[in-house]
């Protein structure tokens, strides 16, 4: 297994360690940067619950990320559904589009699984096109204000920013609490040898679907923290390039592992914003991307992944 | 144009997911080749796929062959993070915004089949299409070169030891498959505004080709790309609105009822 890093005393204060930055990070960045680090964290623990934990390359998760982005805002800023009720009824769709996409998708694998999800992601992104009526088509979904929670204004951005972080680091704590119990030990199980893993009883497809609706919930509501965090969702949301993104973000910091996605998703989203204030504007693509290839073509183990096997702790699988 | 993804992944096992990008290069080939040196569009089509070939072919050299052996999803994401470098590239050199492309002269009517305005150009399309199809075939099922190729992806070690390149070949055909991507670009020029994300709707088409079709047969994918490139062809004039989801629908359906694509084999589909 490649948990190491989360049982051990190391791993509290890595834990520890991000913990700290995160409950500073709105000193050090606009707050509302800081809920989209956050909120892009737990979409790459997310997405790496089923890269790094077992073995399936998603290529299609901005479907869950956008999808509930676009049902929290539509049902608030349309219908006037109070925040809570129209948080939990997004997290459901990204639950329930998990389930169906993840059964149709896992009668795949490797490649085909990642173009399979990619294609019904482009599925759902050219409906939210047509349905301009709903989706605003181009311009998005505009909220004017977070709503309330428990009579609680949410309008502050540091306020809602350590919301947005308690919602976070519950979402990451499920994640390691579920790849270090058996369950967990099934999917990594699958991951290193899936014929072996049905030999020994195993109903492996059972199992990865499972995991896909929890990577997708999960995705679902760092999307809907984004959303409502920027008081926006739109077309870009569910566009397969922040379905790259994400992947990029885990692979940067290191996939098998917890706590690499989130670095990778603290530390991509920082330099893109810095990237962004540079001559080249809006077109961080082309140092992000070059970035990222070095990545696949020279450290694939990812940053944590790297400092893992530096520290000749567990070799992380690459 | 499915078919350069087609061979690239038939027989190199790497999905190329800056075919999309490869796509736009042609088309912005023929585009600066009209704006700057009056380069005429029948000219075009033999130059953009030259130039974007040899861009492929370096890539492939420099680059994608340190990747064989891993792994075929990490050549998926490095084409990937090309994909983002190469769009953005030309997003800073042509700006975001398209230029269109004049229809090339003597193409530029409509005549009306099955009783719908039919462009000239469409038809003009469907033919090159047919043609490339029948050339890619004949290529590699009837000429030394081809059996090479489809050896080489069958049994690697064994033509390396009988005497013959076989990083060569591989290079070969990567810019082959590069430079039908660009060929591709070069047609869909006219139809459409020259702009830097014109791949990328294209890639995710050819994606559900790819898995409509089934690849681990060079036949099946090369008859699966053309028939869907002819109903989303005929689609686009018939039900414009639905064009860009029926695709999709038609690959749910396939997989549900054959897993492994239309003509693939269960063996290819692992």
């Amino acid at each position: 297994m490649t948990t190491a890093l989360l049982g051990s005393r190391r791993g509290a204060i890595v834990a520890g360690v991000l913990l700290l930055v995160a409950l500073v990070l709105p000193k050090l960045v606009y707050p509302v940067l800081a809920i989209d680090i956050v909120a892009y964290a737990l979409f790459a623990v997310a997405f790496d619950l089923l890269l790094g934990f077992t073995g399936l390359l998603s290529f299609g998760h901005a479907m869950f990320w956008g999808g509930a982005a676009y049902v929290s805002t539509i049902l608030m800023a349309k219908l006037h559904v109070s925040f809570p009720l129209a948080v939990l009824a997004a997290i459901a769709y990204a639950a329930l589009l998990a389930l169906v996409v993840g059964a149709i998708a896992i009668r795949r694998q490797g490649i085909y699984f990642a173009m399979i999800t990619l294609a019904l992601a482009q599925l759902q992104y050219f409906f939210a096109y047509q349905l301009g009526n709903w989706t605003g088509g181009e311009n998005g979904v505009q909220l004017n204000g977070r709503g309330t929670l428990f009579g609680l204004g949410l309008e502050n951005d540091v306020a809602f920013y350590y919301a947005v972080l308690a919602v976070a680091a519950l979402g990451t704590y499920l994640v390691v609490r579920m790849v270090r119990s058996p369950f967990g030990a099934v999917l990594g199980a699958m991951r290193e040898n899936e014929q072996r893993a049905i030999a020994l009883g195993y109903r492996v497809d059972r199992y990865k679907l499972i995991a896909f609706v929890m990577s997708g919930t999960l995705a679902g509501v760092a999307g809907v923290l984004f959303a409502i965090g920027n008081r926006l969702s739109g077309l870009d949301g569910v566009d397969w390039h922040t379905s790259g993104k994400v992947v990029m973000m885990s692979i940067l910091g290191g996939i098998g592992t917890v706590f690499g996605p989130i670095a990778g998703a603290g530390i991509f989203e920082s330099l893109d914003f810095f990237v962004s204030k540079t001559a080249i504007g809006d077109k961080t693509n082309i140092v992000m991307g070059t970035i990222f290839a070095l990545c696949v073509l020279l450290f694939r183990r990812g940053i944590v992944g790297e400092l893992l096997a530096l520290r000749g702790t567990k070799r992380a699988k690459t | 144009m499915a078919l350069g993804l087609s061979v690239i992944f038939g027989m190199l096992r790497i999905v190329n997911f800056a075919h999309g990008a490869m796509f736009m290069l042609g088309a912005f080939v023929a585009y600066y080749g009209l704006a700057l040196f009056h380069l005429p569009f029948y000219a075009a089509l033999v130059v953009a796929p030259l130039v974007v070939g040899g861009f492929g072919w370096l890539v492939e050299v420099l680059f994608l062959r340190r990747l064989y052996g891993l792994d075929p999803l990490y050549g998926l994401l490095f084409t990937f993070a090309l994909v983002l470098i190469i769009e953005d590239a030309m997003r800073l050199a042509a700006g975001a915004l398209g230029s269109p492309y004049p229809s090339p002269p003597g193409l530029d009517y409509t005549f009306s089949l099955f009783a719908a305005p039919f462009p000239a150009y469409r038809m003009f399309v469907i033919g090159v299409a047919i043609v490339v199809c029948i050339v890619v075939w004949y290529v590699l099922e009837r000429t030394p070169v081809g059996a090479r190729i489809r050896a080489a992806t069958e049994a690697p070690v064994l033509v390396r030891a009988l005497g013959i390149d076989t990083q060569r070949l591989v290079s070969l055909t990567f810019a082959a498959g590069v430079a039908l991507a660009a060929l591709g670009g070069v047609l869909a020029a006219p139809n459409q505004n020259v702009e830097p994300a014109m791949g990328d709707k294209i890639i995710i088409n050819t994606f559900a080709i790819v898995v409509i079709g089934g690849l681990g047969s060079i036949g099946g994918s090369v008859v699966t790309g053309f028939a869907l490139g002819l109903l989303q062809t005929l689609g686009a004039v018939i039900f414009p609105a639905f064009n860009d989801t029926l695709i999709f629908l038609l690959m749910i359906i396939v997989l549900l009822i054959r897993p492994s694509g239309l003509f693939g084999t269960a063996a290819a589909a692992k």
